[in-house]
């Protein structure tokens, strides 16, 4: 069981879900926090949700502001480092490239495909604590630095 | 924290980001690193924790970009009414905006992700400001522990490990340990008053007293004391917070100039080095001067020849510039004070080190704009560091008698430096000081090196320097890879026993740490 937790770990970052600051999370990890890293996650996707609700809200508009547009996405990205979301963060590079260009249509489809990632992530994420917490409290065997 | 030593166990922190996931992660890792933690989601609240307490916290990390209020305005806040150090953090790593930072007087720029070695190290800044405020608060006169605390701290916590020997000298273990007995002992007059909170009506009293006085003239510390009728403030507060002001008010004149930097490294043709240099120290008048003429600061580039002498001094002074000579200080060029006093010039960092090295730094003489006095400038120099003080009482005579407190004369920051004169230096050299950049306060308090120590102690003080701009280091900018040095330090307080904790490490502790290039900023 801790085998197959590992292993969904390790795809993790071999797919390019997750960097190395997930395992800065997973050192922070101890007694005194025992679940911290799946804490600071459902308090990443939480907060994450509101600042896409906001970012369609905005885009739904029509207006295209790409100030306010970009500074919701720098914020989005600040958030997503902290987890280490990178293809997450990847997108909202994207994002905050089409917003300096005034491209539009880029954003749109930029975000929509932020959305897809953010979801797959989330799910992703929400199945391995799962595991984790199943198979126990060491499950998560340290990819060594 | 008033005790007599100082310890970053129990830092106590304040951290401020919008961010809940951000602010989360801080906590935890900040309590990792023994340090007490307040977190906040807002500026404002941040602020008013900061006020409510005046003496509550140790530091203050911040984000740049927070919804109710930029994080540059709260930095700036933060440094006019409290005098705390502050760091600033952002997922944008720009130039511009670590310079933004710079310019609002941010100790630091972190770029997020932070890792934990960057937040262990994060007492040094406090700890470098404490100095400053013994400093100032010593003002002139003082036996000098405070100046060799500082130095002997910077020195040690900055120390590159690079050229630096940082091997002090044996007697300079004495002596700070005799500092450090000076300062647990509550009788001593090196121990630290209370910091001077500026409230908005004491700071409503300055700005009145400076507008008095006006523009014209040189507002100085002394004036602006008496205008403001405020029985217990002294002169040395008086002269801390109007270096900041005048680079708060600087700033906002400036705004987005950019200025060549190169412009600012004039080295005046009086090489004050050549008097210095055989003392190993750098005159720091020069640095001192670079800044004043607000643009040109920089022109520091002093003599950043490998020898030793010239980091020293310059690092000291406050001159944001000049960057240590040794050359090996890829930092030299670096500067990051210098580009600050540039301020306006976002110049890449890679401009400052060509400036350094080809000239020796008179920047006295380029923003002086006067012959420059090579004797006299090292006396400036020396004398410039006024801001150090007298505490140093540095062998070397200071011609103007060392007017320890930069502070004397402050030239509103409208003002021209070139008027100058070295000569009259002593005070003269203060008005240098008045740098736009908050680099060039810190430098201001850094003391002079003392020509008695070998030059390797005089470029230690100039790593002291560098480590003010250290946080250009973690924007990237950094030439040393001071991430190296934080994993050093991040063993340091293992390895290390806080003075904090009444006890000097021993010497070969020191040495030890010194050579590992410890506290590199």
């Amino acid at each position: 069981m801790q085998r197959q937790v590992a292993l969904i770990k390790q795809s993790l970052f071999d797919q390019g879900y997750l960097d190395e600051q997930f395992m800065e999370l997973e050192e922070l990890q101890d007694d005194a926090n025992p679940n911290f890293v799946e804490e600071v996650s459902a308090l990443y996707f939480k907060d994450s949700a509101r600042l896409i609700n906001n970012i369609d809200q905005a885009l739904e508009r029509g207006t295209f502001d790409f100030n306010r547009l970009d500074s919701y996405m720098h914020q989005f990205k600040g958030s997503s480092t902290s987890i280490g979301a990178s293809k997450v963060k990847a997108e909202c590079t994207t994002f905050r490239e089409y917003c300096r260009a005034g491209n539009a249509e880029g954003c749109l489809r930029t975000f929509q495909q932020l959305k897809k990632e953010h979801s797959t992530l989330r799910k992703k994420l929400e199945h391995y604590f799962q595991l984790a917490r199943q198979a126990g409290p060491k499950e998560t065997a340290r990819r060594p630095k | 924290m008033e005790k007599s030593g100082f310890s970053p166990v129990g830092l106590r922190v304040l951290v401020v980001d919008d961010d809940p996931t951000w602010l989360k992660i801080l906590e935890k890792m900040l309590k990792k690193c023994s340090y007490e933690v307040t977190t906040c989601g807002l500026a404002r609240e941040a602020l008013r924790l900061l006020r409510e307490r005046k003496d509550g916290y140790d530091i203050v990390i911040s984000d740049v970009n927070m919804p109710d209020m930029d994080g540059f305005k709260l930095l700036e806040h933060v440094g006019l009414e409290l005098d705390l150090p502050v760091i600033m953090m952002s997922v944008d790593g720009e130039t511009s905006r670590v310079m933004k930072g710079v310019q609002h007087g941010a100790c630091d720029y972190l770029l997020k992700p932070i890792r934990m070695k960057e937040l262990k190290i994060i007492w040094q800044h406090v700890l470098r400001k404490k100095l400053q405020e013994v400093r100032d608060i010593e003002g002139c006169g003082y036996e000098g522990g405070a100046d060799w605390i500082t130095r002997y701290d910077e020195a040690h916590f900055l120390g590159g490990g690079e050229d630096v020997s940082f091997g002090k000298k044996r007697k300079d273990f004495d002596f700070e340990k005799k500092l450090l007995q000076d300062e647990s002992d509550p009788s001593s007059s090196s121990s630290k008053k209370a910091r001077v909170v500026w409230s908005f009506e004491l700071h409503q009293k300055f700005v009145n007293a400076v507008n008095q006085i006006g523009c014209d003239h040189k507002a100085g510390p002394k004036k602006i004391l008496d205008l403001m009728n405020v029985p217990w403030l002294t002169r040395e507060n008086v002269a801390s917070h109007l270096q900041k002001y005048r680079l708060y008010l600087s700033r906002l004149e400036k705004g987005k100039e950019l200025k060549c930097y190169s412009g600012g490294v004039k080295n005046a043709d009086s090489s004050p080095k050549d008097v210095e240099v055989n003392s190993g120290y750098q005159s720091p008048g020069r640095s001192s001067y670079v800044f004043s003429g607000g643009n040109s600061l920089i022109q520091k580039a002093t003599e950043i020849d490998p020898k030793p002498l010239a980091s020293a001094s310059l690092s000291d002074l406050n001159t944001d510039v000049i960057m240590p000579p040794k050359t090996k200080k890829t930092r030299i060029g670096f500067d990051p004070p210098i580009s600050s006093s540039a301020f306006d010039s976002l110049l890449p960092w890679n401009d400052v080190p060509e400036v350094l090295e080809s000239k020796p730094v008179l920047y006295e003489n380029s923003f002086l704009q006067q012959q420059p006095l090579p004797s006299q400038s090292s006396y400036v120099a020396n004398s410039a560091p006024s801001l150090m003080e007298e505490e140093m009482k540095p062998p070397y005579e200071t011609p103007a008698g060392g007017s320890s407190v930069n502070a004397d004369e402050f030239p509103m920051p409208q003002d021209k430096i070139p008027t100058v004169t070295l000569q009259d230096l002593d005070p003269s050299a203060m008005k240098l000081q008045e740098f736009n950049t908050e680099a060039i306060l810190r430098s201001l308090n850094w003391e002079l090196p003392e020509s008695h120590h070998s030059v390797s102690l005089d470029t230690d003080l100039d790593l002291t320097w560098l480590q003010g701009e250290r946080f250009l280091a973690n924007t990237g900018l950094q030439f040393q890879d001071y991430s190296s040095s934080p994993s050093l330090l991040s063993e340091l307080p293992a390895h290390l026993n806080w003075y904090g904790n009444e006890r000097l490490p021993d010497p070969d502790e020191y040495s030890f740490m010194v050579d590992q290039g410890l506290f590199i900023s």
